[in-house]
């Protein structure tokens, strides 16, 4: 099997946040400071992303503006000629610390909203008055003349709002805009109950985001992730395992996706001990389920197999156990049931904020 | 719009988006807000020349010589495709 060069480095420079979104894809295990990457060691892990064929970086967490050493890494990745996204929830950032960040070179700017109400957005957050600063910040952005992206992660519990979600977005100026369905993993796991939207919910959304395209044309891009419970097939997790992307976790560790560190009895390569180059062609963890040869029956002799490769291996992991299962949602996964016994459980329950305090480690 | 008011416009590439050379796969590539895309090489040449100061007329006019081709020819080709990535939000044409 040729290998193919990765596209994309999601650097998680930090999982410090202002916020406590209870559907963050970061790990429960949040990284503590003291394990951080210090900033020598990030730079040469950029070069060495951009000589691997990397041609995007992403930095994000947490809040990667928390990173003191932002604007140097930014100057860092756009000298090697990576293009730079920066993915923020926008509350540190202000003209003071984003005019840094243009001067080192940030291509385009991917902000969060958690919502379009002040109310909804501290609920999700779990912070008071993240809205207004959130809006200053967007701003900022267009002030400075940068693409901005809007995020919107949506649940039962806003979902219903996304015709003034786009109604923002063109209000702030924003060139494109994503409507994200909540993905249940980790701290989204933890909450489906509360966050799965019904049937109902997300056929709303469908239209919602239809009539959006109609409306906006090319003028805006729009991006659209369903929540794949609903759907019969699963999604190209990362586009394939060990195909795409890279993700570097605030330690160091080197992942094919964000929630790739749950799968037991694996080494996690690290780029304190190896290079970035040896990892992603030689590790046992992006081998494991490269390509085709790892699956199990029903995938093996799907013709789907190459477009889904068999689905997202750590939501096989969260629901069966078994990283290497075909991903539950499947319909032809034996196991399909435990998805939908999932969505006739859902009910209103308070929500589990990311906080360290809310994970104890077994 | 007559042909020379069309030559007379000023193509450069939209905040955000920039041609690039892939040289780990050998390729020029185009990089925008959460994609990348591949261009060929014939669209890479016009691309190269695409610096928000040179007008079409002038585009044309450099191509139409180092390929030694028609004119008209490459009037046709540069004007749809500097249109088509116009209304995929890549390039802008100042007047
Ligand atoms: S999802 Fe929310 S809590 Fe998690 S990193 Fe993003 S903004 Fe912070
Ligand atoms: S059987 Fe496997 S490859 Fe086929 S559609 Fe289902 S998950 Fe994808």
């Amino acid at each position: 099997m040729t290998i193919p060069f990765p596209m994309s480095l999601l650097a998680e420079l930090t999982h410090r946040c202002p916020l406590q979104c209870p559907y963050c894809s970061n790990p429960l295990a949040l990284e503590n400071v003291r394990n951080e990457l210090p900033t020598d060691v990030w730079m040469r892990v950029l070069d060495e992303a951009a000589d691997l064929g990397v041609l995007q970086a992403h930095f994000s967490g947490g809040e990667p503006m928390a990173r003191k050493d932002l604007p140097e890494l930014v100057r860092r990745a756009a000298k090697a000629g990576l293009y730079v996204n920066l993915i923020t929830s926008g509350i540190l950032l202000d003209e003071a610390s984003f005019i840094p960040l243009v001067d080192a070179g940030v291509d385009h700017v991917q902000l969060s909203f958690q919502d379009v109400t002040p109310e909804g957005a501290d609920l999700i957050g779990g912070m008071k008055n993240a809205q207004a600063r959130k809006l200053e910040a967007a701003r900022v952005i267009v002030a400075q003349g940068v693409p901005l992206t809007l995020n919107f992660v949506v649940h039962r519990l806003n979902v219903e709002r996304i015709p003034q979600m786009f109604d923002l977005a063109e209000e702030l100026g924003a060139r494109r805009v994503e409507i994200a369905h909540t993905q249940y993993y980790g701290w989204g796991l933890k909450n489906r109950a509360t966050l799965l939207p019904t049937r109902a919910q997300l056929e709303q959304s469908e239209r919602d985001v239809a009539a959006a395209r109609a409306r906006f044309g090319a003028e805006m891009a729009i991006d659209f992730v369903t929540p794949d419970y609903y759907a019969d097939e699963p999604k190209p997790c990362m586009g394939g395992w060990g195909r795409r992307f890279i993700n570097i976790s605030p330690s160091g560790r080197v992942l094919p996706c964000h929630a790739a560190e749950t799968i037991p009895g694996v080494s996690f390569p690290t780029v304190l001990e190896d290079g970035l180059e040896s990892i992603w062609t030689k590790s046992d963890l992006f081998n494991r389920f490269r390509g085709v040869d790892w699956m199990p029956e029903p995938c093996r002799a799907c013709d789907r197999r190459e477009e889904d490769w068999g689905g997202c291996r750590c939501q096989a992991l969260a629901l069966l156990g078994d990283a290497g299962a075909t991903d539950p949602v499947c319909r032809r996964s034996p196991d399909r049931s435990r998805i939908d016994a999932a969505i006739a459980e859902s009910a209103d329950a308070p929500l589990t904020y990311r906080r360290m305090s809310n994970h104890k480690t077994q | 719009m007559m042909s020379a008011d069309l030559e007379a416009r000023v193509p450069g590439f939209l905040r955000g988006v920039r041609l690039q050379r892939d040289r780990v796969r050998d390729q020029w590539i185009v990089q925008a807000p959460e994609r990348a895309f591949i261009v060929d090489p014939v669209a890479a040449s016009i691309l190269q020349r695409v610096d928000g100061n040179a007008t079409l007329a002038a585009i044309i006019d450099a191509l139409a010589s180092d390929y030694d081709a028609p004119r008209d020819l490459i009037a046709r080709d540069v004007i749809d495709m500097v249109e088509d990535l116009a209304a995929r939000q890549i390039l802008v044409c100042k007047s």
